[in-house]
């Protein structure tokens, strides 16, 4: 059974395992549309009573919202897992993992599904279409191929950062909530145009971080306007591609990590 | 041939060290002292196709270490080690594709899913064929007696039904080579005869060589024809169960009941080891006074009610061994 197909299984064992405890699957999905819904809530708000941002209307930050979360929610549901790592490891129950001879990131990977993080996706397919449907731009073939590749390229940078999280707990068994500040941060700072703010942040975000690349370049292209920042549209096509760069570095760092682990007492 | 070979293999942790109170906890953030624990110092040995190991030792002395090294876990600060001719760490996914594993204290299996959807989903993982693992689950069904839990959610299993299932599990690849890290810890006295059993005629009827850790001395008196002993990261004693009792302490120990519990017993050439009311425990060396002339001598002087030789306890042999790193005294 090749590498994808065990994934499959192991994701539908996990998703089964879930349904087992359906009030519990309910109620979490439920709380992750309720949370993002409110979110955007605020930041509606914030137009409401501050206008616009310069330059940005609010169908076009709803889109580079959309396009955030939905990448995010597909990260996050794969990356349960990752999430919960640090656990694993502090139980030893990463031992299991190694004992089968099956790579250790689709192990883990495969492990737990969050199907809840369905209520997330769903809020963020909405505020995309919504904001879609605002703008002035005409959406073609090209427009969507496009969001559909910043989706695909955010996801796998945001899967890439969880993993580099994870991989921390082979060196430190407390938890590490620094990560957080990229995965939860990063959403919450690449929902708005990148252009908003300060020149070394925007370089953090773009050549270390490169969230930029995976949500504000490509959606500035889907809007057919021009960067403020003034990227060739060319670039703003390709820019996702740092997203799948950033998630295969990290699959590198993961398995320096792996000779590192060092297991628990007995 | 040696299917084991292991060479000057030595593991060191790092174990932060942890300052009292509040003050202590915040300056550990910021700087940390570490200790090094040797877990393992150069450990030497070799294990044969088809041999049955008891591999025992104080908590703390290195066993599961080794353990986790030699089924790919963890990597080795120095040394050499072979295993079915792979390097365990530097060809981990090919090389436990041959062997399996199981850790009494965590299953092997998914809490959640009935027995047999967690068999089903390791033959995935380790690319079984139809047809073997049918045959491989009917065999395991049969020997374990496993008909009546294969539709049961693992976590609804007591700990014994478990641990047989995590035994079956560990072979349905059909591995030649079996790691059991402590399998009868917690289970009940017929649990622990279960999984014994099956040990022994895995090990007898399909040549597996089983390598097994464990404090319970009777699953090593049961099973292992050689037993390993370590203690602070090393092997103090390696051979026969026989050998290791003789390199100890070669003696026997004569139990003898009085009629007449007020009489003291006279017994030369024996030690008094412990007296409750009628019963005697003596200890005597077998090269200094034979069985038969200890027992004529205590047979002549008093009125015996029962008696009979035996070995020390097992604990008592191994004990000694931690305490003063086996060297006959």
């Amino acid at each position: 059974m090749r590498g994808s197909t065990l994934y499959r299984r192991m994701v539908a064992v996990s998703i089964r395992a879930q349904m087992q405890y359906r009030a519990s699957f309910l109620l979490l999905s439920l709380g992750q549309a309720g949370v993002t819904v409110i979110e955007f809530f605020g930041i509606w708000a914030l137009f409401d009573r501050f206008g616009r941002l310069p330059d940005w209307t609010l169908a076009e930050v709803a889109v580079f919202y959309g396009v955030v979360n939905v990448a995010f929610s597909f990260s996050d549901a794969v990356s349960r897992g990752f999430d919960l790592f640090g656990q694993d490891v502090r139980q030893g129950d990463f031992d299991r993992v190694l004992v089968r001879p099956r790579s250790s990131l689709l192990q883990v990977a495969g492990s737990r599904f969050a199907i809840h993080r369905i209520g997330r996706l769903i809020q963020g397919a909405v505020v995309l279409a919504v904001g879609l449907s605002q703008v002035e731009s005409q959406m073609g073939p090209v427009e969507g191929l496009l969001l559909v590749f910043a989706i695909a390229g955010g996801a796998a940078l945001f899967l890439g950062l969880v993993v580099l999280q994870a991989t921390l707990a082979f060196w430190s068994t407390e938890t590490l909530e620094l990560m957080n500040t990229m995965t939860y941060g990063g959403v919450q700072t690449a929902q708005y145009p990148i252009a908003i703010y300060r020149e070394a942040f925007r370089r953090f975000f773009t050549f270390v971080v490169p969230l930029a690349c995976v949500a504000y370049f490509p959606v500035v292209a889907v809007l057919g306007r021009p960067d403020p920042l003034g990227s060739p549209f060319w670039f703003q096509c390709v820019a996702p591609l740092a997203g799948f760069a950033f998630l295969f570095a990290s699959f590198g760092v993961w398995q320096i990590g792996v000779r590192h682990y060092t297991s628990t007492g007995s | 041939m040696a299917q084991i070979q292991v060479e000057g293999l030595t593991k060191t942790f790092q174990i932060a060290k942890r300052r009292a109170g509040m003050l202590g906890a915040l300056a550990g953030v910021v700087r940390r002292e570490h200790r090094e624990l040797v877990a393992l110092d150069a450990i030497t040995f070799e294990i044969g196709q088809g041999e049955l190991i008891g591999y025992v030792g104080p908590n703390g002395a290195g066993k599961s270490t080794t353990i986790k090294i030699l089924s790919g876990i963890l990597v080795p600060d120095a040394g050499h080690c072979e295993v079915l001719g792979f390097v365990p760490w530097r060809e981990r996914r090919r090389y436990v594709a041959a062997i399996g594993v199981v850790f009494g204290q965590r299953t092997q299996l998914w809490w959640d899913l009935p027995v047999v959807e967690s068999f089903d989903l390791l033959r995935s993982i380790y690319h079984v064929d139809d047809a073997s693992y049918r045959r491989t689950l009917d065999e395991m069904v049969s020997l374990l007696d496993l008909e009546p839990l294969l539709d049961t959610p693992v976590r609804q299993l007591s700990l014994g039904q478990r641990m047989r299932c995590d035994l079956a599990a560990s072979l349905l690849h059909e591995p030649s080579l079996l790691f059991l890290d402590e399998p009868t810890i917690g289970l009940d006295a017929p649990s622990k005869l279960a999984v014994r059993d099956f040990v022994k005629r895995l090990n007898r009827d399909r040549g597996v060589t089983v390598i097994l850790t464990t404090h319970d001395m009777d699953d090593i008196e049961t099973l292992c024809e050689r037993v390993m002993v370590i203690g602070d990261g090393r092997i103090l004693q390696d051979g026969s169960l026989a050998d290791l009792r003789e390199r100890v302490s070669p003696e026997r120990r004569l139990i003898v009941d009085l009629e007449d519990p007020e009489v003291t017993l006279d017994a030369p050439g024996a030690r008094v080891i412990s007296r409750e009311g009628p019963r005697w425990e003596l200890a005597f060396d077998p090269r200094v006074v034979s069985p038969a002339q200890l027992i004529t001598q205590v047979a002549s002087r008093h009125a015996v009610r029962d008696l009979f030789v035996e070995n020390p306890p097992i604990e008592e042999v191994i004990t000694e061994i931690y305490d003063h790193g086996g060297l006959a005294s």
